[in-house]
């Protein structure tokens, strides 16, 4: 659902013909369907304008003649062009039914094949319900902008020229009182359209307003009723949803007298007609029947013509929403890098992970800002592992998320066993590295399918249960269906510690040379950390690991610990070293402010039960 | 193509067919949990008390909204009338030098003009006020009850749904008489007023169009059928494709760390063709009922007029009355295009309408008492700290499951209490019991004496707040994210209550300090940072007792050391709970209580438990081991 308001900023107003064109790739496997609809539709259209001059010969030929037999023909004529219509519809919608449907689908398909390869950093900058209304709403309007104001613009074109022609040509004071309010009305419901897609859009960002604070009531729910705050979101509520109403009132009204002018003036038009055509038939110079089919055919035109403002109108729609589209469509999709690069024979000092002089800054960052990460020389032996360790806001978590390029850095470069991982592929480099993240995220597949999509495709049910094994995730097997269980959006929900174990046997499930885990036990109580950690232990023995880590326990895991500070490595060396030696490590593993004696002493001795007793 | 007194703007061929995103989320897993499966017991007849209800107080305006059509539709199908009445009486008349009729028909035309235009303008006008206060009074109905709902519906109910609720099912029946409902009743009173106005003019004539009506009838419910079938599937299929579609983008760094792209590319492309065929069905669908009914309307367009002009040569009817009929048939068969689409939406709508009934029927398992009671005054203003007693309380979810069983315990005032034991033990619901999420299904939780379900909700609040794990941040300022405590507080107040806590260093350093923007670009807030602005909102509330549910898991050492430096001085004398998986936060405790299965197994202050053999005094030891 889209919450966030959407990121375009006002663009140069560029022209709807050429932002549409842009479509033409898409469209043009169809293109021989898509025309000949626009032509059929065409040609049905004007055959519903020769169905008054039918009804004009029959009423001035056959019956001022009184000859039923004529009438026979006339209505037999009536009625073979009513199949035809009908049939020439139909075949218009038949022709465009299927191949609209696929252009729908082939942009959808593209647009989700691409957005899975932008980088990370377009990720962060856009809320995925933003992304999702651009593959849904906008190209719904654009298979509606293909299959209707495209051929409507051309056929209600032709239409209105051609019924102008004829009624002209019958009578064309008659045809010129008629036509007269045409132009002036084409205009107002175009200027119209202009005032009314403004409200409407004030109006659909307010809904979306009013959406954000339900979504926020529900999502904030525990807070509101924690904190008793129901009533001041009732009154934001009311009060957006006030407002809102004002705006749909607006729009009403706007529409209200759109529709009272688009009634009004052609009836106006029509009545004048229809009182100089009874003068002028009294005189004679005109037949009853032109007359009839005058008045027939004026009533044919008046769709055409009150169309067109609609129908530009959704053709602004379409062009908006082709830019939208194409505002995701054209961000750049990572390379998906060099397969078998320069290869260099890398010495023993090179294996394991190396990071050698890294700075990295958000692409989105204020200019002028310090570097999230700078400088960064870190050296992870092969079969080492490393804890990574630093105060709230350190870069911790970036730092890990360069090692399997979900960021680029921006300067310097990491290896692995000396390779550089740029010189790798993605698909390459994300198999030798193995991830798991603080916030685990689980498909809608099954347990075992979420498991074993951390490996290369060969694991089996061994590893499977060797995976589950270390990370302490047998209740897997207790689950309704056991490892079959769908869990994810759709499936069964999980509690946050035990998406976090399922993460982590995703992660080791591959038996992957290099191991990245983001605090990967963070949401586990002390009984099960306890037993995840002697299980990773034996796994950690012959990987290349970083670790985050925020707790002592955690850090133990590590052979040795690196301490990230602003940004920058402060120290390298064992929990217990850095213990000693560093008062900012001491201070974050024991809370206590450096140089503090009772370092990690409980102050539980000095708070005896007997306190409890005096507060009665 | 579209009627004269139509409403809406014409819609496009084959529309209609915007994607159903409600109801995202749909369980594969077929329990007979409603909750699963998306239905709520509705109660029978909910639904139309439902609408009732609505319209209620609306009852003049409807009246007089439906009169105005009433007359707006008299003022348009007038027109072809005096078509009539010129050719057969203005245009003799006139050749008589009899110019009365010719003046009468310019009069009527031109008054016609007007007032369908006037009456149109008056109409929408007034039937969009009544729409839009259905729908702002069905909004705030929803948002209220939704609100007054217990947290344990909450839970279990899942917000997609109840955010569906409340947007895209409004949304349904929003389009349904904002752009459905009015254009269905026009056409039927133009369908009733035309049939009419042919069977005056001419009985035969008449009959042979209300003759039509009946195979129209038929086709329209074999499409309402097909159609129904096809749009279901069409909106299961895209239902389908937006979640994929979400968890893929909400889920997107897995998906590149594990290599899913490719794998992702071919599922979505089962969906995205799934929803591509469903969607073609329903244009074909729309293509086979326009021919249908395009037959249907032709070919009674040409009996009718071989048989009145037959009349008419033979001289049994006057040219005019089939000039008139002519003019009547286009208008009649015009809108019946559309006729199967606002069934549609009706039938849309319908859903919706009863979904929200459903939810409407829940009643709050955590109600408001209808007497409150107050708090008695707190003894001291340097004690302000409320003893807690949990009497003879037992909980179980109501769908059967025994959390707590039976168990008594006081919390004398300003103490403060940790409680420890693994997931599933027993501890949130404990706390949630407190903070009165839940009540007990057996025995009462006190408050000073008082029970919690006598209070009010702001003097509960006043009395017990509770901190969560999740660290949800509404949109708007960190400031106003810290005022949620208590909306009244000062600048200064909220910096001291943020300084207290330890987070003022990191909010001074976004890019606004205070007045940043959660929502915005560049407020990239942490999960540890997000949950220091939580306390700092729980140190402004200023609360009796005060509830922290595991509310420290993100934050590292020294920031949970900082907020248990708060806690022990700003919050000093308070009752306090506090439920964690760290051991470090059991330093400031007065007491220990672990609980296991339920039960709380040992209960004792801190020192006398690790001096002890239970289960507490291993798990210290292993902790202290960490840090030597």
């Amino acid at each position: 659902m889209p919450t966030t308001r959407a990121t375009t900023e006002d663009r140069p107003d560029r022209s709807a013909v050429r932002t549409l064109l842009r479509l033409w790739p898409f469209v043009r496997p169809v293109r021989v369907r898509l025309f000949t609809a626009a032509f059929v539709a065409v040609v049905a259209s004007c055959l519903s304008l020769v169905i008054p001059l039918v009804l004009k010969w029959m009423v001035d030929g056959p019956v001022a003649d009184r000859d039923p037999a004529g009438v026979w023909l006339g209505a037999l004529y009536l009625l073979l062009l009513g199949i035809a219509e009908a049939g020439l519809f139909g075949l218009r919608r038949w022709l465009v039914a299927r191949p609209l449907s696929h252009v729908e689908a082939e942009l959808r398909a593209e647009l989700y094949g691409h957005l899975q390869r932008l980088p990370v950093a377009f990720h962060d900058r856009w809320a995925s319900g933003q992304l999702l209304s651009r593959g849904t709403t906008d190209l719904m309007l654009l298979r509606m902008f293909l299959a209707f104001p495209l051929t409507f613009l051309l056929v209600n074109g032709v239409t209105i020229l051609v019924g102008m022609a004829i009624m002209v040509s019958q009578d064309w004071l008659l045809g010129l009182i008629v036509l007269g309010p045409a132009v002036p009305l084409m205009w107002t419901c175009l200027v119209f359209e202009r005032r009314y897609a403004h409200v409407a859009r004030l109006a659909q960002d307010q809904v979306g307003d009013l959406t954000t604070v339900v979504e926020e009531s529900v999502l904030g729910i525990r807070i509101i009723k924690g904190f008793g705050r129901h009533r001041s979101q009732a009154r934001a509520f009311r009060e957006l949803s006030g407002t809102l109403r004002g705006t749909e009132l607006r729009k009403a009204r706007l529409l209200a007298s759109i529709w009272a002018v688009i009634v009004t003036l052609p009836e106006a038009a029509i009545g004048a007609a229809l009182v100089l055509g009874a003068v002028r038939v009294a005189d004679g110079q005109l037949s009853a029947g032109t007359l009839v089919a005058f008045l027939s055919t004026a009533l044919a035109l008046r769709w055409p013509v009150d169309s067109i403002g609609f129908l530009l109108a959704m053709t602004q729609e379409a062009a908006t929403a082709t830019e939208r589209y194409f505002e995701v469509r054209d961000a750049h999709v990572e390379e998906p890098g060099a397969a078998g690069g320069p290869v260099r024979k890398p010495g023993p000092a090179d294996g394991g992970l190396r990071f050698h002089g890294v700075r990295f800054r958000y692409p989105d960052a204020p200019p002028g800002s310090p570097p999230t990460l700078d400088d960064i020389d870190l050296h992870i032996r092969p079969g080492e592992s490393m804890a990574l360790v630093g105060a709230t806001g350190s870069g911790k978590t970036t730092l890990t998320a360069l090692v399997p390029r979900l960021h680029e850095v921006t300067a310097g470069r990491i290896t692995l066993d000396g390779h550089d991982i740029t010189a790798l592929s993605r698909a390459e480099l994300r198999t030798q590295v193995a991830v798991a993240f603080e916030e685990p995220t689980l498909f809608s597949v099954s347990v075992g399918e979420n498991v074993l999509m951390g490996g290369d495709g060969n694991a089996g049910r061994a590893d499977l249960e060797r995976a589950l094994s270390v990370a302490q995730a047998e209740f897997a097997h207790t689950l309704p269906q056991g490892t079959d269980t769908q869990v994810g959006e759709q499936g069964l929900s999980l509690s946050g510690g035990q998406r976090q174990r399922i993460a982590l046997a995703r992660a080791v499930v591959g038996r992957p040379r290099f191991l990245v885990l983001d605090d990967p036990l963070s949401a586990l109580d002390v009984h099960t950390e306890a037993a995840v950690e002697a299980a990773l232990r034996r796994v950690l023995a012959d990987t290349t690991a970083l670790i985050v880590a925020h707790r002592p326990s955690t850090v133990l895991l590590a052979d040795r610990v690196a301490l990230l500070s602003q940004g920058r490595i402060a120290a390298v060396g064992t929990h217990h070293e850095l213990l000693r030696t560093n008062p900012e490590y001491a201070h974050l593993m024991s809370g206590e402010q450096p140089g503090d004696e009772r370092a990690g002493e409980p102050r539980a001795a000095g708070a005896p039960a007997g306190e409890v007793e005096d507060a009665r | 193509m579209t009627a004269p007194a139509s409403s809406a703007p014409p819609p496009a061929a084959g529309s209609g067919s915007r994607p159903d995103a409600g109801d995202a989320p749909l369980r594969p897993l077929d329990s007979g949990d409603p909750f699963d499966r998306d239905v709520l017991p509705t109660p029978p007849g909910a639904t139309s008390a439902l609408l009732r209800s609505l319209l209620a107080p609306l009852k003049a305006r409807v009246a007089v909204t439906t009169l105005l059509l009433l007359f707006q539709q008299a003022a348009v199908q007038a027109g072809p009338l005096l078509v009539a009445y010129a050719i057969d009486s203005a245009v003799p008349a006139i050749r008589r030098d009899d110019h009365g009729p010719l003046i009468a028909v310019a009069v009527g035309y031109l008054l016609c003009a007007l007032l369908s235009g006037g009456l149109q303008f008056a109409f929408i006008e007034a039937a969009a006020r009544v729409n839009q206060d259905v729908l702002l009074d069905l909004r705030g109905r929803i948002f209220r009850h939704a609100q007054a709902l217990s947290v344990d519906f909450h839970e279990r109910y899942t917000s997609g749904r109840l955010i569906s609720r409340s947007t895209t099912d409004v949304e349904s029946l929003r389009e349904l008489l904002s752009e459905g409902l009015q254009e269905l009743v026009t056409v039927i009173l133009s369908f009733v007023y035309i049939s009419a106005l042919l069977l005056w003019l001419d009985l035969g004539l008449g009959a042979v169009a209300v003759a039509s009506f009946g195979p129209l009838y038929l086709l329209v419910r074999l499409y309402q059928r097909r159609a129904g079938r096809v749009f279901q599937l069409r909106s299961t299929a895209i239902a389908a494709v937006i979640v994929k579609f979400v968890e893929t983008m909400n889920g997107i760094r897995p998906v590149r760390a594990f290599r899913r792209e490719a794998v992702n590319d071919a599922e979505f492309g089962v969906l995205n063709r799934r929803h591509e065929r469903t969607n073609g069905d329903a244009l074909l669908e729309m293509a086979r009922y326009v021919v249908g009914s395009r037959l249907v309307a032709n070919t009674a367009v040409a009996v009718i007029v071989l048989w009145g002009a037959y009349r008419v040569a033979s001289g049994s009817l006057a040219l005019g009355v089939l000039a008139a009929a002519v003019l009547y048939l286009r208008r009649l068969y015009d809108p019946i295009d559309r006729l199967g689409m606002f069934l549609n939406s009706y039938q849309s709508a319908a859903a919706s309408l009863e979904k929200i009934a459903g939810l409407l029927a829940q009643t709050p398992s955590v109600p408001e008492p209808g007497t409150p009671r107050r708090l008695p005054a707190r003894a001291t203003a340097d004690r302000p700290g409320r003893e807690v007693v949990f009497d003879g309380v037992r909980f179980a979810y109501r769908t059967g499951g025994e959390v707590l069983p039976r168990f008594d315990l006081t919390l004398p005032a300003g103490q403060t209490v940790a409680v420890v034991g693994s997931t599933g033990a027993g501890k949130s619901t404990l706390a949630k019991l407190l903070a009165r999420f839940y009540d007990p299904s057996d025995g009462r939780v006190l408050l000073d004496g008082v029970d919690l379900r006598e209070l009010s909700a702001p003097e509960l609040r006043r009395g017990v707040v509770m901190v969560t794990q999740e660290a949800f941040l509404f949109s708007g300022t960190v400031a106003e994210n810290i005022a949620i405590g208590r909306p009244e507080a000062t600048r200064e107040e909220i910096e001291r209550a943020a300084k207290a806590i330890g987070a003022h260093e990191f909010i001074d350093a976004l890019p606004d300090g205070y007045d940043t923007d959660v929502r915005k670009r560049g407020g990239r807030i942490s999960a540890g940072q997000r949950q220091l602005v939580g306390f700092a909102r729980a140190l402004l509330a200023d609360p009796a007792v005060l509830i922290l549910d595991e509310a420290t898991s993100s934050l590292d050492v020294p920031g949970e050391r900082a907020v248990q430096r708060a806690m022990s001085t700003v919050l000093r004398g308070r009752t306090a709970v506090v439920i964690a998986h760290r051991l470090s936060t059991v330093e400031i405790a007065d007491r220990v209580l672990v609980m296991e299965h339920g039960r709380i197994v040992e209960d004792g202050g801190p020192g006398e438990l690790i001096a002890g053999t239970g289960r507490f005094a291993d798990l210290h030891r292993a902790w202290r081991d960490s840090l030597a």
